[in-house]
């Protein structure tokens, strides 16, 4: 099976359906992207998929250690210690805490350190505790944020929070990592160390990438299949040439008879 | 062993500096008995302030239910020590006192801790109000409006200080560790923390749970030193009391909320003479540092003895050329 398979997912708000009988898979180690235009549905998808929201209809399936794993009516939480790791379109950073401590939240789960024996400060806690930070710092160095672990994730400047939060993703260790329009507010020059960014990342940590995208040259770029939704539907599906040329896509972001 | 670095090092020398200092105070006669009860409502304040700060500053959960916990506490103790009279006694009632508001916080907090902000403050506040009518109407175990008087006095302030120690050890080990990161996440971003795969139910009734077990135990230490316990003593006001400590001294400052429960206990001391006058002037003393700092006196900062030593050290090595 796929690595995630989403079959006829619906999502109703009242009478608006934000998502209608939508079909995707992910494979293992891809670049995906995900495209519409305003309103299309695409963030209710994500939230859909990261258990924010539950759906109407339909069946999310992840496999997790080889076996096939619902994850309707799923906890946050749990779906993200399954392995579905995301970052969020308005930047949501722990703002208060420095850059270091971001990372190492996104570890907690991963790095059971139990409320008993952080009290009592036991040897494990301590074992714990520094395997976390030396694999923050790691992950930190491999970002070139490793001069900035004890800045408070407020004071980065916006490039740096967008690639702070990715890193936080991915110390939840994800086998899938959402990316909700990571390129929002950048301009080209940091679009394009995004772009290497996120090759980098599907290179090194072997892991599957679905990336939402209102910038096309990105999404064209990196991307090695795309799925286009419009109002709530998937009106189309595959290589980026192919979806260049799709007339359904064309008509829906330039409007046409 | 970790445990014995620098910093603990310091922190020790640092408490027992204080302590040395009250023992002094009190065997000279300049902590004379009067001054000795400011000492203990300062003391005692300390651990609620601190256990309030750690649900309120740290999980950012809205509390107003505190001195519904310290009621339980109270009359735990209370009830334990007079029959009891010793300090086995004590401990037992400080003990049953833990386990009851621990199960009573527990209880309350899986259907409430769902609630935010302003909802959540209702449904603590109406918490604390269930837990003193209930001890308002157990007449035959807490002596009902009439309170409990003549609960033996065994806490004195060396018991506890011991208190205020371990509370701030076990308090100050949960913040800074893996957990209390956790915990510290949900007041940054709720939605962010989840999707973490950080539990945020689990955590946020974690801090609820260890903060009225704290205030169990500053309740206890009220019940045994001052030896007469109300119904009356445990209303909304003595939560705002706290609340006010807590956001005083900076919502996610322990320290601040030490600073803090010092200051407004000797400030009220000192504003004895005036009288009637008193409350007004503590209002507008709380007014002023409010407008001035509206963080509080510490914001989210915490005072550390390694920051002191830091500073010290960078002064002593620019003067000497090498520190110790």
């Amino acid at each position: 099976m796929s690595l995630l398979e989403v079959k006829q997912l619906t999502k109703n708000f009242g009478g608006l359906s934000a998502v209608s009988m939508v079909n995707m898979q992910l494979e293992d180690n891809e670049l995906v992207g995900l495209i519409g235009p305003n309103g299309a549905g695409k963030t209710t998808l994500f939230n859909l998929l990261t258990g924010v929201y539950e759906p109407t209809e339909g069946v999310i399936d992840l496999e997790v250690d080889g076996k096939k794993t619902s994850l309707i009516k799923q906890k946050t939480y749990a779906i993200t210690s399954m392995g579905l790791g995301r970052t969020f379109q308005n930047i949501r950073l722990f703002k208060d805490l420095t850059v270091l401590e971001n990372v190492l939240i996104g570890m907690h789960e991963k790095n059971k350190v139990g409320t008993i024996a952080s009290i009592f400060r036991t040897p494990a806690y301590y074992a714990a505790e520094e395997k976390m930070r030396i694999e923050a710092l790691e992950l930190l160095k491999l970002f070139n944020l490793e001069t900035k672990v004890a800045e408070l994730a407020k004071n980065l400047p916006y490039g740096e929070q967008r690639r702070l939060e990715i890193v936080r993703a991915l110390a939840t260790k994800p086998k899938i990592l959402f990316l909700d329009e990571p390129a929002a507010g950048m301009n080209p020059q940091e679009t394009a160390s995004l772009t290497s960014l996120i090759r980098q990342i599907q290179k090194e940590f072997k892991i599957t990438i679905l990336l939402i995208e209102h910038d096309m040259s990105l999404v064209m770029d990196v991307c090695e299949r795309i799925y286009v939704l419009e109002y709530g539907r998937m009106i189309a599906h595959g290589t980026p040439d192919e979806i260049k040329t799709n007339e359904a896509v064309i008509k829906a972001y330039l409007g046409g008879e | 062993m970790k445990q014995f670095n620098k910093k603990n090092f310091g922190w020790l020398i640092f408490i027992a500096a204080i302590y040395i200092l009250i023992q002094v105070g009190t065997a000279t006669g300049i902590i004379n008995a009067f001054y000795e009860i400011t000492l203990m409502t300062i003391l005692i304040n300390v651990i609620l302030a601190t256990g309030l700060n750690l649900i309120i500053g740290f999980s950012g959960q809205f509390s107003l239910g505190h001195a519904g916990f310290m009621a339980i506490g109270a009359y735990c103790t209370g009830v334990i020590s007079i029959k009891y009279p010793t300090v086995l006694g004590l401990m037992g009632g400080l003990l049953l006192g833990i386990a009851i508001a621990s199960l009573v916080a527990l209880l309350v907090g899986i259907p409430t801790l769902r609630l935010k902000g302003d909802y959540l403050a209702i449904a603590t506040l109406g918490v604390a109000e269930i837990i003193r009518i209930v001890i308002l109407n157990m007449n035959d175990i807490t002596n009902g409006a009439a309170g409990l008087s003549g609960i033996p006095f065994i806490a004195n302030w060396q018991i506890t200080f011991a208190f205020i120690v371990i509370s701030l050890i076990v308090i100050m080990n949960y913040i800074k560790s893996s957990p209390g990161r956790a915990t510290i996440s949900i007041r940054e971003d709720e939605i962010a923390a989840e999707s973490m795969g950080i539990n945020t139910t689990k955590y946020k009734i974690i801090a609820f749970v260890l903060g009225a077990a704290s205030a169990a135990i500053a309740g206890g230490l009220h019940a045994s030193y001052f030896s007469v316990i109300r119904p009356a003593d445990f209303t909304f006001m003595k939560s705002v009391d706290i609340l006010i400590i807590v956001v005083f001294g900076g919502l996610g400052s322990m320290t601040g909320s030490v600073v803090a429960a010092i200051v407004l206990g000797i400030l009220n001391v000192y504003l004895q003479p005036f009288g009637q006058l008193r409350m007004i002037i503590y209002s507008v003393a709380l007014v002023a540092i409010m407008v001035f700092r509206p963080s509080g006196l510490l914001g989210t900062k915490e005072f550390t003895i390694s920051g002191l030593l830091d500073r010290k050290s960078k002064k002593k090595s620019m003067k000497e050329g090498e520190a110790e």
